[in-house]
């Protein structure tokens, strides 16, 4: 890991640190209060805050996670660096991706 | 009736086994001592290496009991186990022979990690003050005690696990020059030790310093370097 990736991963690390109470006061919130599926996107839907969180939480996953997985490829596989940062760069295309989808799914009006 | 300690010993080079010596057990005896009985007295094919005997030369390392340790400063009384020593040469080098292990890896990794000094003035110039208890000078001091015995190398997962990884005694060193005002290296060697394979790669595992006979901490300086070179990376002063 070079330095460029280093800082790519402690700043979205510190990024997804308060992101991650969030979502887990989020959860807490909706299964408490028994919130259905229609509750949860009557407040979703249309609202940028929850967009911007959600989309902000899902780029710095497919950040940190895919560097993460590049270095475990790279140090406890036979794979070489070049081929785990390739992978690791398809991985993390896909994660965002999904989590994308999955954001705009429940925010888009 | 006389003590007597099974010594095993590493006999080959990646490929071969563990030979058992009986050696007399002595009061004072050094694990290094126990090697250079059966080379002296019972195997005279035995390799291994040694210099200073009083742990100035880093030369005697060797995997003792599973551990890396410096052998001349080793008593047999702190490690033995059961009355048995198995004795082999230091992990993550390739082997020359028996215990004696190739250390040209290691000490090209210094020379990545651009370890060499670089001066800032010439021998024509006065030489420079430098308050022994300034910041950086005490920085540098902290972990300049290194003897080169290559211990931390052998006991880093890093370094087994990655190949291109400079390791805890190169980067120790320059972080050693990094904090000393007399050296104009540092654009180099930060470069150096901000690529691929330098201090990022670094798990902080503190190996180094739980098993360094000089006490040093070289993950610390290794925190040290990935600080520098984060701000230096953050400041558009190095590039990757």
């Amino acid at each position: 890991m070079n330095v460029r990736l280093y800082v790519l991963q402690r700043a979205t690390a510190a990024l997804m640190a308060p992101l991650v109470l969030v979502h887990v006061a989020v959860i807490f919130y909706a299964t408490r209060q028994g919130l259905t599926a229609a509750d949860i996107l009557s407040r979703t839907r249309g609202s940028v805050l929850w967009a911007s969180v959600y989309g902000l939480f899902v780029v710095a996953v497919a950040i940190h996670g895919s560097i993460g997985v590049r270095n475990i490829l790279a140090e406890w596989s036979p794979m070489s660096e070049r081929h785990a940062g390739i992978f690791a760069i398809i991985l993390g295309c896909c994660l965002l991706a999904l989590g994308l989808r999955a954001v705009a799914a429940v925010t888009l009006p | 009736m006389t003590e007597k300690i099974a010594v095993s010993l590493w006999r080959g080079r990646a490929q071969g086994r563990y030979q058992l010596y009986e050696v007399q057990l002595r009061e004072n005896q050094t694990v290094l001592d126990v090697v250079t009985f059966v080379q002296r007295h019972l195997d005279a094919t035995l390799a291994y290496r040694f210099a200073c005997r009083v742990g100035m030369c880093g030369s005697c390392a060797m995997t003792v009991n599973g551990r890396p340790r410096w052998t001349c400063r080793t008593h047999v009384a702190k490690v033995i186990d059961r009355g048995r020593l198995k004795i082999g040469p230091l992990e993550n080098l390739p082997v020359i022979k028996d215990l004696a292990t190739d250390m040209a890896p290691f000490f090209e990794k210094w020379q990545q990690a651009k370890g060499a000094f670089a001066p800032s003035r010439t021998r024509s110039d006065p030489i420079e003050r430098i308050p022994p208890g300034g910041a950086a000078r005490m920085a540098a001091d902290a972990a300049i005690e290194c003897i080169n015995c290559g211990i931390c190398y052998a006991a880093c997962d890093t370094v087994r696990w990655n190949a291109d990884y400079l390791g805890p005694a190169a980067l120790n060193r320059a972080w050693s020059l990094v904090n000393d005002q007399r050296d104009a290296g540092n654009p180099a060697r930060l470069a150096a030790v901000a690529a691929s394979g330098g201090c990022h790669a670094c798990h902080s595992h503190q190996s180094c310093q739980e098993h360094c006979p000089q006490a040093l901490n070289p993950t610390a300086s290794i925190a040290g370097l990935k600080r520098r070179t984060t701000l230096a990376y953050l400041r558009g002063e190095l590039k990757a």
